[in-house]
């Protein structure tokens, strides 16, 4: 059964959203759904992309109150 | 009272030290008591891995005695903990010791897992343990020209290696002059060449300066040592004579055997480093599952939080401090330069032009280690 995961990654530099996204991504399992929490600018662009050149799922990205919640589903 | 810390490293040892001297009158008293469980008796300064794999220091530069780092009222035993009982307030060791706690310290570190990587861990060189270093440094000095590609694992210990490691083999092969007949290729799992936007914007022009090619959004996906090449999980392919891994890392097998975290990384709170769920338990350095380099940096400065924090809550009943994610990295740019990136939860790294006094400094860091890990610096 697939679940929810959030990962808090607001207000860090090192290692950062990308890169705790990856990690959790390796540790889901196919069909599981992540939501990344990030405070840094840069995540509305590379985490997408990333999402989109590995083949997972983007589910939402959107700004709240100054914190990126980005939703993906590992496809794969 | 009694104080367990498991894990002797840089974490668990100074967390050892700096409590076994505030707490210096109720240890005389016999009211708290000070015990560490480790998986070794040798305590490895692990930032000095990268010199061996470049000759410029011997492995056994990298070692001394546990024992010798502690104070002498800490009860030390070489007896890893295979077992967590957290609601009994106990572990189980794997000589089948049981010892029980008021308070627990879980500071049992991280361990790479190449073989994660179908081909990496025949493939690669690395430099994150010593036989690999040493490996490394013989495979470099064998090495006569051809493209070395860079890989790098996720999660990683030392995130500034990667940077670290391109500027060392930039200089190794110039001072060998065959610079000219080594191209270097560097690859990046996110979308910059260093997770650190500071860090990255400063690095890119050198990179570019040292005629470094760099390939981001690459995470490795399988090795083909046959053909030698390297698959990417984005779908693209790179070519290699030598390749260089930065090894994927999991946290210690006796946390994920006792479901204590996902991958061996507890959840932590990342202002107390308490384990969620646990006041009684307190988890720092690369065992947490913060959102924070794992380096000795970061855990000497959790180490200062957590043993004050259980030293006030012993002498007046409440935490005094909380952690505000601060790190300090040195980063050496080459055999006689260097920089630094420190940086907390709120504000990111400033990153000064590299210099020598900076490498002077990180080359005294790497004696001064040892007083820093008895808690005196």
């Amino acid at each position: 059964m697939s679940e929810l995961k959030t990962i808090d990654a607001r207000n860090t530099f090192c290692p950062g959203p990308l890169m705790e996204l990856i990690t959790y991504m390796k540790q889901a399992n196919v069909g599981d759904t992540l939501e990344l929490l990030s405070t840094d600018e840069g995540s509305a662009g590379d985490v997408p992309e990333w999402i989109n050149k590995v083949g997972h799922d983007l589910i939402s990205n959107e700004k709240i109150d100054g914190v990126w919640h980005v939703k993906v589903r590992k496809a794969k | 009272m009694r104080i367990l810390i498991v894990g002797g490293g840089t974490g668990g040892t100074i967390v050892a030290n700096n409590l076994a001297r505030r707490l210096a009158g109720e240890i005389r008293s016999r009211k708290v008591r000070i015990t560490m469980l480790s998986a070794s008796d040798r305590h490895m300064y692990q930032p000095g891995l990268l010199y061996v794999a470049f000759g410029q220091m011997m492995p056994d530069e990298l070692y001394r005695k546990q024992k010798s780092l502690l104070e002498a009222c800490i009860d030390f035993h070489v007896d890893p903990v295979e077992e967590f009982h957290l609601d009994q307030q106990n572990v189980k060791t794997v000589s089948g010791k049981t010892y029980g706690y008021d308070v627990l310290v879980i500071a049992t570190g991280s361990r790479i897992v190449p073989k994660e990587i179908p081909g990496l861990a025949e493939g690669a060189e690395t430099f994150y343990s010593e036989a690999s270093a040493v490996k490394m440094f013989k495979a470099l000095r064998a090495f006569e020209g051809g493209k070395i590609a860079i890989v790098v694992g996720v999660p990683h210990k030392c995130p500034i290696a990667p940077v670290e490691l391109v500027f060392a083999l930039d200089d190794y092969f110039k001072a060998r002059g065959i610079r000219d007949k080594v191209q270097i290729k560097y690859h990046y799992p996110i979308g910059r060449i260093h997770t650190i936007e500071n860090v990255a914007k400063w690095a890119k022009p050198a990179f570019e300066k040292m005629g470094i090619e760099y390939e981001t959004l690459f995470n490795v996906k399988e090795v083909d040592v046959k053909k030698n090449v390297v698959i990417s999980e984005e779908g693209t392919e790179t070519s290699y004579d030598m390749l260089i891994a930065i090894p994927p890392h999991r946290g210690m097998e006796a946390i994920e055997n006792n479901g204590l975290g996902q991958g061996g990384w507890i959840p932590t709170n990342r202002y107390q480093l308490t384990m969620d769920g646990y006041d009684d338990v307190y988890v720092l350095g690369d065992t947490t599952n913060l959102p924070v380099s794992k380096t000795g940096s970061a855990a000497h400065f959790q180490a200062e939080v957590v043993s004050e924090n259980i030293s006030s809550k012993i002498k007046i009943g409440e935490p005094v401090r909380e952690y505000d994610g601060k790190v300090y990295c040195f980063i050496e740019t080459g055999r006689d330069s260097a920089t630094y990136a420190m940086f907390d939860y709120v504000n990111p790294p400033d990153l000064k032009e590299p210099n020598k006094p900076m490498h002077w400094f990180k080359t005294s860091y790497n004696k001064m280690y040892w007083a820093s890990v008895r808690g005196l610096l």
